[in-house]
């Protein structure tokens, strides 16, 4: 029996009430009648043989690429990036995808005598992962193989002595990049597409470049003309990456991208509730979900986050593809919109949305409000192809409880964006111009980035662009059961119920708006006609 | 009849920069204009009498008018009229120059109206100047006359009513001498006791078993804050343990023979001697009541210094006072200084007498204030002009009920008992931030109980006197002056309206001067810390240092060896480790507290052995797994916005090298432990010991010289009384999540205080333990 597909379901008086994500929790809400759902589709079919589906695609590439075996040879110089502990999310079941597939570029790499190898994550700005995060990834053969050799690196911007400059696109955008990998004889690049903003040219000139670079896609013009960038034809941040792939290309950098997708079986058994439609829920569902919420209310935070960080996605193949970089991510987009594509009929005035615990920023971490408000109006809000699900001048409500708590360790420089920045203001232009600058070259920020878990001191200023579609957009954000000081200070409205944030909402977009649900995770991506 | 006797006629004054005495100087200068003025004024530790005289009398504001008046005349009119001498009533011939001598032997008339005016003086002090000082000046002024060849000038020596209150009924102006009430005893007698008291009290204070227990006190007060700033300590309670030993000494003995306190039992002594001493030198005596603000001259409400019943006033309208003990149909006289002064200046007018004769100036006998009504006009004027309290809300006074004396005294003690026993349980408790400043606002409260318990000891008495000060003879002196010298010089009593002298004149002058809050507003504490937060984060250059410890991270030297000792280890092996460091906890802990150097010597022998490359790779990993995890953000904030503007930041810390090294970046310069090494091993000796205590005070001023800085340059950041003598040391020192110990003594001293917490949720471990896989590893 193949998957169902995505569903949207309108609500009517024998609808049960909906689940909205609430951070480590959930809540269930009656939405008024009328109101729509967004239902992902089902998860698609694992691949039945990974193992065999990623040997076929190594040696039968896409596009103007040789098989990978043909492109090892003896003394030569491999180089293998990798997506980071961002990808995916929650992480998946051991084994992960990453490690087969480069267990696979390695085994071909031996027979073919290549002993120059050495594994990059592909960080960009990103903290740097633990030895934990780095086992679970690529498992623990590769890792005992690789990490105590010091051939297991992760990709640092900071390090002037491993960058090099290749040159400019013809917007007179710099192209930087991790040395090793440009100096590659051949860069493999193994990537987890997730979403379709994921891939593609992005992997390489995002993921192995440094800010010299992305200052010119991670900005708060390039966001505000990416409409959205989960739909690569229509976001400047892609045309941007897509124009250093050519310039990366030009400069005689080889690389094998390989692309996977996962399908949405995200959560385990004991929370498969979640992945429920809830007018299918079974005694079990019900029992599963009464347990968990019970449960919960009397879990302190951090035990609750714990618990929630320790989950393992039984995600499974999907796809994989490999070869040139552009043909594979055609084929990849079109397995992600395989499995998330839904299509919607026309926009709403209101968009509501529950925020899970995790974004890809703060896997093992807490979920500062910055990384609420991205998740919310980067992310979510985001998911859409062709028009945004909510109207121009329309209000998201999104429910999370938004705690006014920060990861030191991972978010040093949030804490300071926040207390500091966001205090003064919450303009997107006035916030580039007058503080980008000084975080992210700060000198105590750069260190933690080296040599600790820490984000870069710019990535908070990102997060922030990320909303800036969303901010231009709506005419305001209202935020369900969140710490009332956290939301102000993002310049959002916090509100105590779902109906006390409807009626706020009417203010703004009159009486009897329309409401739209968007029921995610697991993730979708809404084809808005 | 006043100005014209005493025109060309030198007048000498003691005490000159007393409340009596100040007001005196200035009736002279203003309302005698043919007189000139000797001050006799003991020379200050740095300031020459002269100077003293310019600045403690003629800048205070009683002077005002008279400089109104004479505009820039005022200096040379002073200049001219007023002579400062140097002169100590507490030493034998004053401790005069030649000058000084020549001047006194000249003067027509003396007033001596310096004492010591503090009920609870020390025995020896009251009984050195109340006591000796009358016949003092009277020997040495027979002595200087008989040398000069000159007449023997008139002496008006300013004594007290109080010296016959111990008895009910009318207190006659009379010699003391005559007194039917009174049993004198002989009063070198009581100088002999007194010289003895303070010798014994002093031994007594130096017996082994007093010392520790002083040297206890201190060490409970300031905790592990080092050796000298200890013995400083020690010292201090010891000299007041002596002094209260004295204050205990006079007025008990003051009391065994009838005297409310010390200095009614001293001045009457005085007068005694002053008599037997005098020889043939004319005497009078004026004796005032209790001295408050003027009437009128030289402006209502005029007063100088904080005395009597001041501050049991302002206690009571403050909240802290809810009961004062007393009879209220007793007398509570008062007299305004006004009238004191005009009283004195008449006696030194008049014929200089053959015989030594007393006037008394009170308000008792012909125009009483009773106890009770005081206290509806005090409680009614504060109920309409109430004070207001730090959260800006009015007090609202109490309505007292005139309980007995033990009574109240009763419940004070047992209160102030409690809450010292609460102080010192608190100050065991290993509580910081904002619970120590709960603790210390019990010792607040105690200290509050404390003085209450104090003022009703002292003053109670003055609210259950029967006595009545009969004036008849200051009356009959008033009625034989002029009209013109009864319209300028008031000295009747009747003309007090209690009512509008308190409500409009005392109580306005008072809160005035006390400097309390009597309306809603702007917290004066928090425009203090703020200013203090300003001179500390200015963009002047600065030395900033901060201790580590729980005032940049929440953690310590135990912990991060337990998260190092554990990092290579399997699940039961850790378990292990750490039981065994927690049964160790109480005798490091111990250790710690008794000396913080011997300790990290003693504690740092566990890294004997330990592999020193992998260690220093660890402790990357320790950073990010435990110490960042607990630190404060704020204070990291906090020193990267010192950085920002320029400040030399400097990290000293009892910590290893190693283990703080990634906190590089934010300080100029760090100060830490150092192991030795030996072929790639730790071999658990400090190579360089940390700087502890006074050490780390020793170390800041020689950076601070280094980079050319004074101390009020110096900004020091701690969370401990071991790092006081640094705290001391640094012009602007910061207590940063104190302990109760801490937190009491920076409120104290008004430091500002940071709370500073960790991140919420960041770090739920209860024991740092690595709970990072053993195992291989990623190698940078």
């Amino acid at each position: 029996m193949s998957p169902r597909p995505g569903v949207v379901l309108e609500v009517d008086r024998s609808t049960p009430p909906t689940l909205f994500w609430y951070g480590e929790g959930f809540r269930l809400e009656k939405l008024p009648v009328g109101s729509r759902v967004i239902y992902p589709p089902e998860p698609v079919a694992a691949l039945a043989d990974p193992e065999g589906a990623i040997r076929h695609a190594l040696e039968n590439p896409l596009g103007d690429s040789a098989p990978l075996s043909s492109l090892l040879t003896p003394g030569m110089k491999l180089t293998i990036a990798f997506d980071d502990v961002s990808l995916p999310l929650p992480p998946m079941r051991a084994p992960d995808i990453r490690q087969r597939v480069i267990e696979a570029v390695l085994e071909m790499a031996a027979q073919k005598g290549v002993d120059d190898v050495e594994l990059v994550a592909a960080l960009a700005l990103h903290r740097r992962m633990t030895d934990e995060e780095l086992r679970h990834a690529l498992g623990e053969r590769v890792f005992n193989a690789f990490a105590p050799y010091g051939l297991l690196r992760q990709h640092d911007a900071e390090d002037p002595s491993n960058l090099v400059h290749l040159g400019l696109t013809e917007e007179g955008e710099d192209v930087e990049l991790n040395k090793r990998a440009a100096e590659s004889d051949l860069l493999v690049y193994v990537n987890i597409n997730l979403v379709a903003m994921d891939g593609g040219h992005k992997s390489v000139a995002t993921g192995l470049s440094s800010y010299k670079s992305l200052r010119h896609h991670h900005n708060v013009r390039t966001m505000q003309h990416s409409r959205s960038f989960m739909d690569m034809h229509r976001s400047e941040l892609h045309s941007s990456n897509w124009r250093m792939g050519k310039v990366i290309a030009e400069a005689g950098v080889k690389v094998f991208q390989i692309e996977t997708t996962l399908n949405t079986d995200t959560f385990p058994q004991q929370f498969r509730f979640l992945q429920r439609r809830e007018w299918e829920w079974n005694l079990a569902d019900r029992s599963a979900f009464l347990a968990s919420s019970k449960a919960l209310e009397k879990t302190p935070p951090e035990i609750a986050r714990k618990i929630f960080h320790s989950i393992r996605a039984p995600h499974a193949l999907a796809s994989v593809q490999a070869g040139e970089v552009g043909p594979v991510h055609v084929r990849t987009l079109e397995h992600v919109h395989r499995q998330q594509l839904v299509t919607v009929e026309g926009q709403t005035d209101i968009l509501t949305m529950g925020l899970p615990f995790i974004s890809p920023y703060n896997v093992n971490s807490i979920m500062n409000p910055i990384l609420v408000a991205c998740l919310g109006l980067g992310y979510f809000f985001n998911l859409y192809r062709g028009r945004p699900l909510v109207r121009e001048g329309g209000v998201v409500i999104m429910s999370h409880p938004t705690p006014w708590a920060f990861n030191p360790v991972h978010h040093p420089s949030y804490i300071d964006f926040f207390e500091q920045v966001l205090a003064d203001t919450t303009d997107l232009f006035e916030i580039e111009s007058k503080y980008e600058h000084a975080f992210a070259t700060d000198p105590w920020y750069i260190h933690l980035y080296r040599t600790g878990n820490a984000y870069h001191g710019v990535h908070p200023f990102y997060m922030w662009y990320w909303c800036a579609h969303a901010l231009n957009h709506l005419s305001r954000v209202i935020v369900v059961g969140g710490d009332r000081a956290a939301v102000r200070r993002l310049g959002f409205s916090p509100a105590s119920t779902l109906s006390d944030a409807l009626e706020m909402a009417e203010d703004v977009v009159g009486r009897d708006p329309s409401i739209t649900h968007i029921h995610t995770p697991p993730l979708l991506l809404a084809d808005v006609q | 009849m006043i100005a014209d006797n005493l025109a060309g006629k030198r007048i000498a004054v003691t005490g000159g920069t007393g409340f009596l005495g100040t007001a005196l100087i200035e009736r002279l200068l203003r309302s005698v204009p043919g007189c000139e003025v000797v001050a006799l004024v003991r020379p200050g530790q740095r300031l020459s009498a002269a100077d003293r005289a310019r600045r403690e009398i003629l800048k205070n504001d009683c002077f005002d008018r008279l400089r109104g008046e004479l505009g820039d005349a005022f200096e040379t009119e002073a200049a001219a009229r007023l002579t400062a001498i140097a002169g100590d009533v507490g030493r034998d011939g004053l401790g005069l120059d030649e000058e000084g001598r020549h001047l006194l032997a000249t003067c027509d008339v003396v007033i001596h109206s310096a004492a010591t005016v503090s009920f609870d003086a020390p025995l020896d002090a009251a009984v050195e100047v109340n006591m000796l000082g009358p016949s003092r000046v009277a020997e040495t002024l027979s002595e200087l006359c008989l040398e000069a060849g000159r007449p023997l000038p008139h002496l008006v020596a300013v004594s007290t009513a109080y010296v016959n209150s111990g008895h009910k009924g009318d207190a006659a102006e009379e010699l003391i001498t005559e007194s039917r009430y009174l049993a004198l005893p002989d009063w070198r007698q009581e100088l002999a006791a007194s010289r003895r008291a303070r010798s014994d009290a002093d031994a007594a204070s130096r017996h082994p078993e007093r010392l520790a227990e002083f040297q206890k006190r201190a060490r409970l007060e300031l905790g592990a804050a080092g050796t000298a700033l200890l013995a400083q300590r020690t010292e201090r309670f010891r000299q007041d343990w002596v002094t209260a030993q004295l204050v205990e000494a006079g007025r008990s003995r003051a009391r065994a023979l009838g005297w409310p306190d010390a200095y009614a039992y001293t001045k009457s002594l005085g007068e005694k001697a002053l008599l037997d001493t005098r020889g043939d030198l004319p005497v009078t005596i004026v004796r005032p009541s209790i001295v408050e603000s003027a009437l009128a001259e030289p402006r209502p409400g005029w007063i100088r210094g904080f005395r009597m019943a001041e501050p049991v006033i302002i206690s009571y309208a403050r909240g802290l006072l809810s009961q004062f003990p007393g009879v209220p149909e007793s007398i509570v006289d008062v007299v305004p200084v006004d009238l004191v002064v005009a009283t004195i200046i008449a006696v030194a007018a008049a014929e200089s007498p053959a015989e030594p004769s007393v006037y008394q100036i009170a308000s008792g006998a012909r125009n009483p204030l009773h106890y009770g009504m005081l206290v509806d006009l005090i409680r009614a004027w504060f109920t309409e002009h109430p004070l207001y309290d730090d959260r800006n809300q009015p007090i609202v006074v109490a309505e007292w009920s005139f309980p007995g004396r033990g009574r109240v005294q009763g419940q004070l003690r047992r209160a102030t008992r409690l809450l010292g026993a609460a102080e010192r349980l608190a100050n065991q408790l290993p509580v910081r931030g904002e619970k120590a400043e709960l603790v210390s606002t019990i010792e607040e409260q105690r200290s509050q109980a404390n003085r209450a318990l104090d003022y009703v000891e002292l003053y109670g008495a003055y609210a259950e006197t029967e006595a009545r000060f009969r004036i008849e003879r200051t009356i009959g002196l008033y009625e034989s002056l002029p009209e013109t010298d009864r319209a300028a010089f008031t000295m009747d009593p009747a003309v007090i309206d209690w009512e509008t002298y308190l409500h409009e004149i005392h109580l306005p002058s008072i809160v005035e001067h006390a400097r309390v809050r009597t309306s809603p507003g702007k917290r004066t504490l928090a425009s203090r810390e703020e200013r203090a937060k300003r001179a500390i984060l200015s963009e002047e250059p600065r030395l900033v240092v901060f201790d580590l410890e729980n005032t940049l991270i929440a953690s310590n030297v135990v912990e991060s060896y337990a998260w190092l000792a554990t990092r290579h280890l399997e699940p039961g092996g850790r378990a292990r480790l750490v039981g065994g460091l927690m049964a160790e906890a109480p005798r490091l802990l111990a250790l710690d507290r008794r000396d913080r150097g011997d300790f990290l010597r003693h504690f740092y022998r566990r890294y004997e052995g330990a592999p020193a490359e992998r260690l220093k790779r660890d402790a990357l990993e320790l950073w990010s797994d435990l110490l960042l995890l607990r630190a404060f953000p704020d204070g990291i904030a906090r020193v990267r916005r010192h950085r920002s503007l320029g400040h030399h930041t400097v990290l000293i810390t009892g910590a290893l090298d190693f283990v703080v090294e990634p906190l590089r970046p934010l300080f100029s310069e760090i100060v830490a432990a150092h192991l030795g090494e030996e072929e790639g091993t730790f071999t658990g000796e400090l190579i360089s010991a940390p700087p502890t205590g006074e050490a780390r005070a020793l170390l800041m001023e020689e950076l601070a010289q280094r980079y050319g800085l004074e101390r009020g340059a110096l900004v020091a950041y701690a969370d401990s009384t071991s790092d006081l003598p640094m705290l001391e040391a640094a012009g602007l020192p910061i207590a940063v999540n104190p302990e109760a110990k801490l937190a009491a003594i920076a409120r104290r001293r008004g430091w500002p205080i940071e709370q500073w917490a960790r991140t919420r949720g960041a770090d739920s471990r209860r024991l740092a333990v690595s709970t990072l896989r053993p195992g291989t590893r990623t190698t940078p």
